[in-house]
């Protein structure tokens, strides 16, 4: 056990340092430099020549990569180059708003995509299966930010139900974050849920068709029981594997999603620093999000462990 | 006993309550989140709009351009025009509770000149001293007679800073800032808000009316105006011109509009590299007849539901400096095809016309496209991302390039830094001695009939066939409710918050 961490731990070194250099490398191939975009029309050459050599941006790109490297051993990130903020505060304040976005939506997802699920592998081949059929065609067929606008005209502008977008957090006002969410929540949700409703589906009815089904069947079990204890249960692994992944992926920002609802999440603070050029705040997030990937991943590498005796040897 | 503390708790809480309920507040969707909110180094459109409740400048601007008074109460220029006496405003506090004196106001300008990265020393960079004449008096010794100074102190190189705080806070003071404003800064969350209060101590204090102003940014035009409509924002920048119609017709909410002071147009590079080696960089027939197959209100027209106001200069035909022996031309595909001959360009004529991306600019230049087709120019449109768009202008890598310009409240500001030889944004590289000889004359110049007079002589240089085809003006629009009342839209575009009820 002791050296499966061991061995783990260590391979985190090199993947880490290459994602380290892929992000610096990559931001790189941007056109246009920080300096004269931060400028935009304010052209001055003398400040845009202060701004560089204060950022070191003027410096070969190793140098560069070898100061933000250094930086980031030193527990800092960076400032932002539009604003001064250190990176590390903007990643603090971004965190919690995207983690609290992505977790709603995965339970509105999970809730809807497993019911619906279930429902129409019970149902196969009745109306109920063609229904939620058609349902989850059109969650996935739905782009994010038409369906976005739709719910703010009818729930912000014509039925004045709920705000249009914004965020406050649960700590401030626990009701009024839920309501500033919901809708992006709900959009989000309401792609993955299409996804969710589909394997469940196809995993239930693998289950069905199990012998032990049958035998549960047979022995005159209510069938209510059969499917919720015997068949459910067990179809439920894999989509909760689907699910974890989807909430990962979630956890690097909706970026749109995100845009429509003015959520001051991570996919914007992303989105506006590439526009904006802002590299030590594109690289500091990536970084983190790589390293909270890595790190999840390698806790789930744990767990299984701990869980199957037969990978412990 | 127990009854009278009853109604002394109901009386508290009634108090507490109508204290609570009188907090009011203003809520302002910007189009960005603004970059630093400092005024030596920020640079955005939107961040000035921010500055305008938080930083007051020595002079303003009204609503027809004219300069009035703020923290300083008047100026004299001496006959020589090298060097500016101004008076200060008395009784003006910084947000800190520091004095606002001459010694500050020198501290702010020498800040704005020479601090390491400073935006504001090429607006100000004639002043080469300043002294403190007496506590409400400071004069401003010029290398140079510089008629744009004043107007340039309507703007951010007018904003005054507590020295205490600016000393304290070095280059972070942006993130803090403590100006001399109606409302002092109180919090902000990158894209989320920025939040000022009113600042007990101002010195216009009775004409503020509203508590708090809560700044949030929405980048989506479409969404912005949504929330406006949804009750969750009280004013909004920048809304499309195609949402004019709908919004007038809605009696809940009044559409405030001003024609702003910058231009959009057409940067032809003319200098600029090997990519300026063409018909159209070297000869100005040719650009001539790229013009006359243009119809700037029928762009206007289609693009804008008729909004905005066509113009073919570098201020807006209802501007005091605009020359009116230049009128915008008139559509004449028969002598722009004449011209083309002349020139002896061979015919379809392709020409490539780099766009930054958004849809509206975008479809400006479908237009275009399609009118000269008829002239015989076959314009090929690139579409660029922005920052990528304006590297790629300051390389030469470029025949034409639709740019805007934000404008500045001083014509000099839409003008010198785009045709003079030497100037940061000419991005073609037009020069012209002569040119450069008139732009110089008319920074000496003070007297405004004197002032538009050089200005003739430099349009006739650089207008019809020159390095910019300006196109239109855009009229900059803020609905906002019915229950927001006193705003007036200024031509700078920035909302002044003193005088606003709601």
């Amino acid at each position: 056990m002791f050296t499966f961490l061991a061995h783990r731990l260590l391979q985190l070194i090199p993947t880490l340092f290459f994602v380290s250099i892929i992000i610096f490398g990559l931001q790189q191939l941007l056109p246009g430099d920080p300096a004269t975009t931060m400028a935009g029309e304010e052209r001055d050459e003398a400040a845009i020549a202060a701004i560089k050599a204060k950022y070191r941006l003027d410096e070969p790109i190793p140098v560069q990569y070898f100061y933000w490297m250094r930086g980031v051993f030193q527990g800092d990130l960076g400032e932002s180059l539009r604003i001064k903020e250190p990176v590390a505060r903007l990643v603090l304040q971004k965190l919690p708003v995207t983690a609290q976005l992505a977790g709603m939506a995965i339970v509105i997802a999970l809730s809807i995509g497993i019911s619906m699920g279930v429902v129409s592998a019970v149902k196969k081949d009745t109306a109920w299966d063609y229904a939620a059929n058609v349902i989850a065609l059109w969650g996935i067929s739905t782009p994010n930010f038409w369906l976005g606008i739709l719910l703010i005209f009818l729930f912000s502008m014509t039925l004045g139900w709920l705000p249009p977008g914004g965020y406050v957090g649960p700590g401030e006002d626990f009701w009024g974050s839920l309501e500033r969410l919901i809708m992006p929540a709900f959009v989000l949700g309401n792609a993955i849920a299409a996804i969710i409703m589909r394997h469940t589906r196809s995993a239930m009815l693998q289950v069905l068709a199990q012998d032990y089904v049958r035998t549960a069947r047979s022995k005159g079990l209510y069938e209510r029981r059969v499917i919720m204890k015997h068949a459910f249960r067990n179809a439920l692994t894999p989509v909760i594997t689907l699910g974890a992944l989807e909430l990962g992926t979630l956890l690097s920002g909706a970026v749109l999603t995100e845009q429509i609802f003015t959520v001051p999440g991570f996919g914007k603070l992303v989105v506006d620093a590439v526009f904006n050029r802002d590299y030590f705040v594109i690289q500091g997030v990536v970084l983190v999000t790589a390293t909270v990937y890595i790190t999840l991943n390698l806790l789930a590498d744990i767990a299984y462990v701990l869980v199957n005796p037969r990978l412990r040897s | 006993m127990f009854a009278s503390r009853l109604v002394l708790a109901a009386a508290l809480s009634a108090a507490l309550a109508s204290t609570a309920a009188a907090q009011s507040t203003l809520r302002i969707g910007l189009a960005e989140d603004p970059d630093i909110l400092d005024p030596t180094m920020a640079r955005t459109y939107v961040g000035r709009i921010v500055f305008a409740s938080i930083c007051d400048k020595l002079f303003d601007i009204d609503e027809n351009v004219k300069i009035v008074p703020q923290l300083a109460t008047g100026y004299e220029i001496a006959p020589d025009g090298k060097t500016v006496t101004i008076k200060l405003r008395a009784g003006v506090l910084f947000h800190d509770g520091e004095k606002f004196d001459a010694e500050a106001a020198k501290f702010s300008l020498e800040r704005h000149l020479t601090m390491q990265g400073s935006f504001r020393r090429g607006e100000i960079s004639p002043i080469d001293k300043v002294e403190v004449v007496d506590p409400l008096t400071i004069r401003l010794a010029l290398k140079a007679p510089f008629a744009p100074l004043i107007a340039a102190l309507t703007d951010r190189a007018g904003m005054m800073v507590s020295p205490k705080a600016a000393k304290e806070l070095g280059a972070n003071f942006g993130t803090k800032p403590v100006c001399a404003g109606p409302y002092r800064f109180v919090e902000r969350v990158a894209q989320r808000h920025i939040i000022v209060e009113k600042f007990k101590d101002y010195w216009n204090k009775d004409n503020v009316h509203i508590d708090k102003i809560v700044y949030q940014p929405i980048e989506d035009s479409t969404v912005r105006l949504a929330n406006l409509r949804a009750g969750s924002l009280d004013i909004i920048e920048r809304m499309l011109a195609t949402d004019a119609a709908t919004v007038k017709k809605d009696s809940k909410f009044v559409l405030a509009a001003v024609t702003e002071l910058g231009y959009q147009g057409i940067t032809i590079n003319v200098g600029n590299g090997p990519r300026s080696k063409t018909p159209y960089g070297e000869n100005a027939k040719v650009r001539r007849a790229f013009e006359l197959a243009i119809d700037r209100q029928a762009i206007v027209q289609v693009v804008f539901n008729g909004e905005f106001i066509p113009g073919n200069q570098w201020v807006s035909p209802g501007n005091a400096m605009y020359q009116q022996s230049l009128p915008i031309p008139k559509r004449d595909v028969a002598a722009a095809k004449k011209l083309l001959a002349e020139a002896g360009v061979k015919t379809p004529y392709a020409i490539e016309l780099m766009v930054p991306n958004n849809p509206e600019t975008r479809q400006v230049a479908e237009v275009i496209q399609s009118m000269v087709k008829e002239a015989g120019f076959d314009v090929k449109i690139r579409v660029t991302e922005f920052a990528t768009s304006l590297n790629t202008a300051e390389k030469g890598d470029f025949e034409i390039y639709m740019l805007a310009w934000s404008g500045r409240t001083d014509p000099d500001g839409n003008l010198y830094s785009f045709v003079s030889c030497k100037g940061p944004l000419n991005y073609g590289k037009y020069c012209d001695p002569e040119t450069d000889k008139l732009l110089d004359q008319s920074r000496t110049v003070n007297d405004p009939a004197a002032r538009k007079t050089v200005f003739e002589r430099v349009a006739q240089r650089t207008v019809a066939g020159g390095p910019i085809l300006y196109l239109y003006h855009r009229k900059m629009f803020f609905p906002h409710t019915t229950k927001l009342q006193g705003f007036k839209p200024m031509p700078d575009g920035l909302i002044r918050v003193v005088g606003l009820k709601i």
